[in-house]
């Protein structure tokens, strides 16, 4: 697995036959976001539409997945359905170790199913099962019968399957991986089920030597311990990012009901204490990952009125989908936010995206533009039983309403009116009201997440208006994370892995090549996934910001509009430019 | 002797980590199944974890069954391993159980040696070197 040749597994799945195919490029694509990249160019086609079957669906890992602690995620690639743009998704669970394991750098699917299909793969396998009898199946039964379909390997695997949004082809259906995981955004359950594919089981049954002499477990344990004898990593196993509510809303920072609002005292209902102290049932862990971040709430139904008669299920959390169902909706009672992601879990929506949706239709609502003919039920801020319809109507494309909703906020709005409070910064936005330089920065991002940089931690820590230090912070801050989600890391793991860290972790691991190297290649895979992204359509002033961005008050005062304007127009104007550089 | 025990599973994350040590410090191998402790779901992640381990048997019926003599009854209880002697029958595999040995592709097999090694690496205590006269007492699987 140390050569210079990536091993990946491209399975044309309208005849269910796959090929191994050695590709060259470690030295300069490494792995992850790189060699998803480089797999997109060599099997896409930057011109044709999402939806063309021949467009690849890429899964990728890199050179230190499951070698070191917190190189635990997998990328996903595609041309997005939300807008036939490339993108990447990531998402951890089992899925980067299974892959790791079943002896493939990537899987490649080209083509389409002739009819609704599961794909099983491991180190000496390749199945594609029909299962029609699974068409409309929510994602968490979806996930109990491949149990059954495929047995054995129980632990030693990864399930990835798409719910009924994934299905109809909504361009915010998300892929569940592993029942608490996602490919979350941008719609990858919609390009599977273009597929024809309901669900992926990828068995990690590959064994490998290891290198020989003490240097890597002498690293490994230097690691191991940085991550968990030390505070550097506890904040996300301890409340989770869901810490961050609280302290967001105390900066004036956390969307609130369709982010009319940047801060309410009502915070308490949802925070992250309230929710480790009612709901948190048990941490769970990505495979490699000893944090154990993945925060598992509850909720419990009465379901007969005179007896006691319960029934409960188990829901996942996090800051992101807590402020999309929770804030963002004006619901503030942890079980109620329980309630609604436990729908969003079912249909495979991503839950940022259906959230901020429904804000804006809950907004739209109240100024008349949309009726309940639309809505099918009444859309009102902290409805928690609506919203639970809603998110069912959503992710099932009940009506014609909620099947453009699914495609898009702005989608509606451009047919029913309100673009101008549609909370879309290239995407439905992310929880963070920090101000101009996070919503220029989502709004032009490669992934449109808070992830691709560090804008809203900018925000934070900057009063003064430098539209060029800003700018130049973005586009900086942008090639270390390309590494990180090229070994393939988990982003929580960035203070750990200095380009330094990462350097001695490729050495003893046999990359020396990569080692010397990771100063250039993290620049190198920044362009090349900007050129992707124009190549298929990109271009940064076609992004519009809603004025209510503009509206907004955080804690350093009213937005200020001339600054984000500069800040999106030069922004724009320097990715366009990074595209263009061939070098 | 002391044994492994993993008395508090009900902790476990599913991380994988005390499989990824004994893999990598012991065996030298990289993978989930070259370990003689291997973390599996019961049922889905939402059901929780079992450790799929040697429960320290004295005597082995692995040893029985062994017919090289690669494995020795462990004072105390499990098995030590002389590789050398290993003619890859897969005879032990069959025999244990608890499926606590792991066969890889080529034959090679994989137990736990309750050497202890995996333990510093489970972020939640799930596991302990216990004394094998009180073994079962708490143990969880």
């Amino acid at each position: 697995m140390n050569e210079d040749m990536f091993r990946v597994l491209v399975v044309d799945l309208a005849t269910g036959k796959g090929r191994v195919e050695l590709i060259p490029g470690r030295s300069t694509a490494i792995g992850g976001s790189g060699l998803a990249a480089l797999l997109f160019e060599t099997y896409g086609d930057v011109v044709r539409p999402w939806n063309d079957p021949d467009q690849p669906f890429v899964l990728a890992v890199g050179p230190l997945t499951g070698l070191f602690p917190l190189m635990s995620k997998t990328v996903s690639a595609f041309k997005s359905p939300y807008h036939n743009q490339y993108t990447e998704s990531h998402a951890g669970g089992r899925s980067a170790l299974a892959l790791r394991f079943s002896g493939y750098d990537a899987l490649v699917l080209k083509g389409r199913a002739a009819t609704l299909s599961c794909l099983n793969i491991g180190r000496s396998h390749l199945e594609l099962k029909e299962a029609g009898f699974m068409a409309g199946m929510n994602a968490l039964t979806a996930g109990k019968v491949m149990r059954r379909m495929f047995k054995g390997s129980s632990g030693h695997r990864s399930m990835l399957r798409i719910g009924q949004s994934g299905e109809i082809g909504s361009a915010m259906a998300c892929i569940n991986v592993d029942t608490y995981r996602h490919f979350g955004r941008l719609g990858g359950g919609a390009v599977l089920g273009n597929k024809n594919i309901k669900g992926i089981v990828i068995q990690g049954d590959s064994t490998y030597p290891l290198p020989e002499g003490k240097d890597y477990p002498l690293l490994f344990k230097k690691v191991h311990e940085m991550v968990t004898a030390t505070d550097m990593l506890r904040k996300y196993h301890n409340l989770g990012t869901p810490a961050n509510l609280e302290s967001l809303n105390e900066l004036q920072s956390l969307p609130w009901r369709n982010l009319q609002q940047t801060a309410d005292p009502e915070i308490t209902g949802i925070t992250g204490e309230r929710f480790a102290d009612d709901t948190l049932l048990r941490n769970g862990a990505c495979s490699g990952c000893p944090v154990g971040c993945i925060h598992i709430g509850y909720v419990r139904e009465r379901f007969e009125e005179k007896d006691n008669r319960y029934l409960y299920r188990q829901v996942a959390y996090d800051y992101e989908p807590i402020f999309a169902v929770g804030s963002m909706l004006g619901v503030t009672k942890t079980f109620d936010v329980l309630r609604i992601l436990d729908i969003l879990e079912k249909v495979c929506l991503d839950a940022m995206s259906a959230g901020v949706a429904l804000a804006w239709a809950t907004e739209a609502v109240d100024r008349g533009l949309l009726s309940r003919q639309e809505t099918l039920v009444p859309l009102t801020f902290g409805d928690a039983t609506s919203y639970m319809a809603a998110a069912m109507h959503l992710g099932t494309g009940a009506n014609e309403f909620y099947r453009l909703l699914g495609q898009g906020t702005l989608i509606a709005a451009d047919r029913y009116g309100g673009a101008d409070f549609a909370c879309v910064l290239g995407q439905e936005m992310a929880g963070y009201a920090t101000g101009e330089v996070f919503f220029a920065a989502q709004a032009l991002g490669f992934r449109h997440s808070h992830l691709d940089t560090g804008g809203y931690s900018y925000d934070q820590g900057h009063k003064e208006k430098d539209v060029d230090a800003a700018v130049s912070f973005l586009l900086a801050d942008e090639p270390d994370r390309c590494l990180l989600t090229s070994m393939v890391s988990c982003l929580f793991a960035r203070s750990v892995y200095s380009k330094e860290m990462l350097a001695e972790c490729l050495a003893v691991t046999g990359y020396p090549e990569l080692a010397s190297n990771l100063g250039v290649l993290g620049e190198k895979i920044q362009r090349h996934r900007w050129q992707l992204r124009c190549a298929t359509g990109f271009k940064p002033e076609e992004i519009i910001l809603p004025k209510r961005f503009y509206k907004v008050s955080t804690w350093k005062g009213p937005i200020d509009a001339v600054y984000l304007d500069a800040l999106k127009s030069e922004y724009g104007r320097r990715i366009s430019e990074l595209a263009e550089n061939e070098q | 002797m002391k044994i492994l025990t993993t008395p508090h599973m009900d902790r476990c994350i599913g991380c994988h980590s005390c499989s990824l040590a004994c893999a990598r410090l012991v065996n030298k191998r990289f993978s989930w199944e070259t370990a003689g402790i291997r973390i599996e779901s019961s049922g889905g992640l939402s059901s929780g974890f079992l450790a799929k381990r040697c429960l320290a048997c004295d005597p082995a019926p692995c040893v029985a069954a062994c017919p090289t003599g690669c494995l020795k009854q462990r004072p105390g209880g499990g098995v030590t391993i002389r590789r050398k002697l290993c003619i890859r029958c897969g005879d032990c595999v069959d025999v244990c159980p608890v499926d606590a040995i792991a066969a890889d592709e080529t034959g090679d097999i994989y137990v736990c040696l309750h050497c202890g090694r995996c333990v510093d690496f489970c972020p939640h205590g799930c596991l302990e070197m216990g004394s094998a006269e009180k073994k079962n007492m708490e143990e969880e699987l």
